[in-house]
C-alpha cells in the first residue's frame, strides 16, 4: 500500500500539533476496548516503547480496536510507570508495555509496588542475548573464554548494555554461577544502551560483551564480530553460534517483553484483554511486525504468563541477592 | 571520485519536489519543537516516528533529519533570547547570546546563531561524506581512559568560565557536581542522594538543572527587583549584522565544527562538551576578552557552529557503525530498523539510494534552515517588546511546559521550582550559574569514565593513562595550566634582563 505522500507530511503536521503531550483518546468500537491507553515505562524510541507501538498500530491495522493511546511515563528503569499502574486498581482501560528489565528494577530501585501486584495479560516477544567479542580477540570459542574467565575473573571485564538488574546485567551473572564463580567477582561494566556498547566490544576494550542481538547483526554479517554463545535454549537462525548449554554452561536465559494491566480488574475485563491480545497474536499485521524486527514470538497468556513472571522475579532476586542489590 | 557521483546522485533523490517539501517541513517543525524547553529533537522524532511509517523510508529520513537539525538550532533561539535553554547543546549559547539580546543585538546573536548553525552543519556533512569510514573506524579505538583524560580537559577550561571571584566560581561548581550526584549509581545501581524517591532515580535532567537555573532564578530575581525599576521592555535594535560582526564571527564559524564533529561521532561525545570547549576556546583567542559574559558574538557564533558540526558527526557512527551516539540517533536507528534496515558496516552498499539520498538532504536542510530562519530572527526578536512582567510570567510559564513535557510528572515541576530557588539564592550571593549546569553536565560523566577505566585495568591507576590518545590530552592539559606560569617567569626573566642592561 503507497499512501501519497504529500498526504502523509499533511498527516504528520496535523499529528504533531496533536501529539505532545496531551493525546486524545479515540472512541469506537466494541464496548469494553474503547478508549484503551498503553503506558509505557521507558522514553520514546526505548524497547518497550517500539514494542507498544507496533503492537498498537498492529491492532489498529487489523481492526481489533481503535484510537489506542500510547503514554510514555518514563524513569527508574520503568518503576515510575510501575508505581502508576499500581495506582490504577480497577482500571480496565489501562494496559502496561514491560520486560524483564523493570523485574530487576524493583530490586535496584527499592520499589514499593512489585509486578506481583499487576495482572498478568501476555508475554508478546523474546530476544536472546549473546555472548560475543570482535574478530581479533583471543577468544575463538567460549570454552577459551570462560577457561581465562575462572582463572582472573577481574582481568576479564564483561561489557553490558543495561544498568544493574537488567538483561544484559543479569545474563552473565547467571553464567557466573553456572560456571562456579561468585558474581560479586564479576567485573561488570556496565554502558549506556547498546551504542556504547558496541564500540567497546569492537575496539577490544572489554574482553566480551553480552547483549540483545539488535543492532549487532550487520556487524556480524560483516565479520566485524564474533558470537561465542547465545544464552537461549534454541540457536537463532542466522547466527552461527552454539547455546549456552550446548557449550557446558547450564544456563537459559531470554530477554522478554508483555503486557501487563492493574490489579483489581474483572475477571470478564482481564478475559477481554487477553482476548485482544491473542487475536493481535493471531494478525497477519503482527506477524509482519515480528519479522521486519526480528522479535522471536514467544506468546504466552494468562495464568501462564503470570507463574512465568513469578519464576522470573525468584531467579532475578536470587543473583542480585548474592551482589548485594535485593 | 565515486562518492562525490554518488553524492550527486543522491542530490537527485533529495532535490524532488516531494522530498524537499518534507525537509522543509521537517526543518519547520524541528524549529518549533526546539524552541519549547524540554521537548528536545529526541522527543520530536520519536513522537512523529508512527506518523512516518506511510512515508517510504528515504522521504521518512530526510523529514527526520530536518527535524534534528531544525530542533538544533531551535533550541538556542530561546536559549538567546529568553536565557531559557531549548535542550542541553544550547546552554552555552545563552552565555554570551542573552546579554547580547538584553543589549538590543538579539537578531544580531541569532543571525550569528543562524550562520554558524549553517556553516557547522555544511562543514560537517562535508566532512560526514569525506570521512565517514576513517572516522568511524577511529571512534571505535577511544575508550574511558581517553573519555575520562577530556573531562579533565573540560574541567580545565571551566576555570575560563568561573567569574570575577574563583571562590565563588568553584562553589558554583560544586553545586552542580551535587546536583549531578542525584540518581542511581550507574556502576552499582546502588541509591544517591534520591531519598527513597523513585522520580529521582534518573537523576536530574540537565535540561531541568538549566532551565532552573536560568530561567526560573532569573525570573523570580526580576521579579524581586522589577518594583525598583521602571518595567521597560528590552530595547530591540537593528536587525542585521554589521562589518564589525561579521570580522569577529568568521573564525569561530570556522573553528567550531573542527571541535564539534569529531564529538559527535564519538560514541560519547555528544554536544554539550564540544560547545563549552568552543565557548573557552573562543574566549581564550579572542580579542575582545572583556567583552565575555557581556555579550560577544564569538561566544554565539563558535559553540553555535560546534553544535550543529556535531549533529553532523551523530550520524556517521549511526551510519557506518549502527553506532547511536545520541538520543535523536538512538531514535533514528530504531526507525531504521522499523523499515527493516540494519544500519552498520554494511548499509552503504546495500543502501545506497538511501544513505546519499539523507546526505544530500542534510546539505538541504542546513541551506533551509538559514533560508528560513535568517528572516525570521527579527521576528523572534519581537518576543522582547513585551512588557517584562508579560515577558517573564511567560517564561515562566513555558519553562514549566517543558519541564512538565519531560515526562509528565508533578515532580519534576516540584525539581524545577526548587532548583529556580537554587538559581535565585545563587543570583542574590553572586554566585555564577554557568559553572553549576557544567559540574551537572561533566560530573556524571567524568566519574562514569573514570569508574570504568579503573574497572576495565582492574583498578590499576595505569588504566587511567595507558592509551596514546589520553597521554596527548593530559599533555595539552598540562600546557594550558603551565603556560600562565611559564609566561610569568618569562616575562620576570625578561624584565631582569632589562634592569640588568
Amino acid at each position: 500500500m503507497r499512501v501519497s505522500p504529500l498526504l502523509a507530511a499533511l498527516a504528520a503536521l496535523a499529528a504533531v500539533l496533536l501529539v505532545p503531550p496531551l493525546l486524545s483518546s479515540g472512541d469506537s468500537d466494541s464496548a469494553g476496548l474503547r478508549g484503551l491507553r498503553v503506558l509505557v515505562p521507558n522514553s520514546p524510541g526505548g524497547g518497550y516503547d517500539i514494542t507498544a507501538r507496533t503492537a498498537v498500530k498492529a491492532i489498529e491495522d487489523s481492526g481489533l480496536s481503535s484510537g489506542v493511546e500510547v503514554f510514555n511515563l518514563p524513569g527508574a528503569g520503568g518503576t515510575v510507570g510501575l508505581g502508576r499502574l499500581v495506582n490504577e486498581r480497577g482500571n480496565d482501560k489501562l494496559l502496561m508495555s514491560m520486560g524483564l528489565g523493570v523485574v530487576g528494577s524493583v530490586y535496584t530501585n527499592k520499589s514499593p509496588s512489585s509486578l506481583a501486584n499487576t495482572t498478568p495479560i501476555a508475554k508478546l516477544i523474546e530476544e536472546p542475548d549473546i555472548v560475543v567479542v570482535s574478530k581479533d580477540s583471543p577468544y575463538t570459542d567460549l570454552a577459551g573464554l570462560i577457561a581465562a574467565w575462572k582463572a582472573n575473573p577481574g582481568a576479564v571485564p564483561v561489557g553490558g548494555g543495561s544498568s544493574p538488574g537488567g538483561p544484559d546485567h543479569l545474563a552473565p551473572m547467571l553464567m557466573a554461577k553456572a560456571v562456579g564463580l561468585a558474581p560479586k567477582d564479576v567485573n561488570y561494566v556496565p554502558f549506556d544502551g547498546g551504542g556504547e556498547l558496541l564500540a567497546s566490544v569492537l575496539g577490544g576494550k572489554v574482553a566480551f560483551g553480552v547483549s540483545g542481538i539488535g543492532e549487532y547483526r550487520d556487524q556480524i554479517q560483516a565479520g566485524e564480530l564474533r558470537v561465542l554463545a547465545v544464552t537461549s535454549g534454541k540457536r537463532i537462525p542466522g547466527v552461527d553460534a552454539p547455546t549456552l548449554q550446548e557449550s557446558g554452561v547450564d544456563v537459559d536465559f531470554t530477554n522478554w517483553r508483555g503486557i501487563v494491566a492493574p490489579p483489581g480488574i474483572t475477571d470478564t475485563a482481564r478475559d477481554r484483554l487477553v482476548k485482544l491480545l491473542s487475536d493481535l497474536h493471531a494478525s497477519g499485521a503482527w506477524r509482519g511486525a515480528l519479522e521486519r524486527n526480528g522479535w522471536t514470538d514467544a506468546f504466552q497468556t494468562g495464568p501462564e504468563f503470570g507463574r512465568f513472571l513469578a519464576a522470573e522475579n525468584a531467579r532475578v532476586a536470587d543473583v542480585l541477592r548474592e551482589l548485594g542489590l535485593a | 571520485m565515486d562518492s562525490f557521483n554518488q553524492l550527486m546522485s543522491g542530490f537527485g533523490t533529495a532535490l524532488t519536489l516531494t522530498h524537499l517539501l518534507l525537509a522543509a517541513i521537517g526543518v519547520l517543525l524541528g524549529t518549533f519543537i526546539g524552541v519549547l524547553p524540554g521537548i528536545g529533537p529526541a522527543m520530536a522524532v520519536a513522537l512523529l516516528l508512527p506518523v512516518t511509517y506511510g512515508l517510504e523510508p528515504t522521504g521518512a529520513f530526510i523529514m527526520f533529519a530536518g527535524i534534528y537539525y531544525g530542533g538544533m538550532f531551535g533550541g538556542s533561539t530561546t536559549s538567546i533570547l529568553l536565557n531559557t535553554p531549548g535542550e542541553s547543546a544550547a546552554v552555552v549559547a545563552a552565555i554570551e547570546g542573552n546579554p547580547m539580546a538584553r543589549k538590543g543585538r538579539g537578531s544580531q546573536a541569532l543571525a550569528a546563531a543562524a550562520i554558524g548553525h549553517f556553516v557547522g552543519g555544511l562543514i560537517g556533512t562535508t566532512l560526514l561524506v569525506l570521512l565517514a569510514p576513517t572516522v568511524a573506524a577511529l571512534a571505535v579505538d577511544i575508550g574511558a581512559p581517553d573519555y575520562f583524560a577530556i573531562m579533565v580537559l573540560a574541567f580545565t577550561a571551566v576555570t575560563s568560565v568561573l567569574g570575577s571571584s574563583r571562590v565563588r566560581g568553584f562553589a558554583a561548581l560544586l553545586i552542580g557536581l551535587v546536583i549531578g550526584l542525584v540518581g542511581l549509581d550507574e556502576m552499582t545501581g546502588q541509591q544517591r542522594l534520591t531519598f527513597g524517591s523513585l522520580q529521582l532515580a534518573d537523576g536530574i535532567d540537565v535540561v531541568i538543572v538549566a532551565v532552573g537555573l536560568f530561567a526560573v532564578g532569573e525570573s523570580l530575581w526580576v521579579a524581586l527587583h522589577l518594583r525598583r525599576r521602571p518595567a521597560q521592555p528590552i530595547p530591540v535594535g537593528r536587525a542585521w549584522l554589521g562589518r564589525d560582526d561579521l570580522r569577529r564571527a568568521w573564525k569561530p564559524w570556522l573553528r567550531g565544527p573542527l571541535i564539534g564533529f569529531p564529538f559527535g561521532a564519538l560514541p560519547a561525545g555528544g554536544a554539550e562538551i564540544p560547545t563549552f570547549l568552543s565557548y573557552a576556546v573562543e574566549k581564550r583567542l579572542s580579542r575582545n576578552k572583556a567583552e565575555f559574559g557581556h555579550g560577544a558574538i564569538e561566544g554565539v557564533a563558535g559553540p553555535e557552529a560546534t553544535a550543529s558540526a556535531s549533529a553532523a558527526g551523530t550520524l556517521v557512527s549511526m551510519l557506518t557503525l549502527g553506532l547511536p551516539t545520541t538520543a535523536v540517533a538512538a531514535v533514528m536507528l530504531a526507525a531504521f530498523q522499523q523499515y527493516g534496515i540494519q544500519p552498520g558496516p554494511l548499509l552503504f552498499q546495500r543502501e545506497p539510494t538511501l544513505v546519499w539520498g539523507l546526505i544530500a538532504s542534510l546539505f538541504v536542510g542546513t541551506v533551509l534552515l538559514l533560508v528560513l530562519n535568517l528572516p525570521l530572527a527579527p521576528v523572534w526578536v519581537k518576543l522582547l517588546k513585551i512588557p517584562r512582567p508579560y515577558l517573564y510570567a511567560g517564561i515562566l510559564f513555558f519553562a514549566a511546559v517543558g519541564a512538565y513535557a519531560v515526562s509528565g510528572q508533578v515532580a519534576d515541576l516540584l525539581v524545577l521550582f526548587v532548583i529556580g530557588l537554587i538559581g535565585l539564592a545563587m543570583r542574590r550571593y553572586g554566585l555564577p550559574v554557568l559553572p553549576a549546569v557544567l559540574g551537572v553536565i561533566l560530573g556524571p560523566a567524568a566519574e562514569q569514565q573514570m569508574r570504568r577505566a579503573l574497572q576495565l585495568s582492574d583498578g590499576s591507576l595505569i588504566g587511567l593513562v595507558n592509551t596514546p590518545f589520553s597521554i596527548v590530552v593530559y599533555a595539552i592539559v598540562a600546557a594550558v595550566l603551565l603556560w600562565p606560569v611559564v609566561a610569568a617567569v618569562r616575562k620576570r626573566g625578561a624584565e631582569r634582563a632589562v634592569t640588568k642592561v
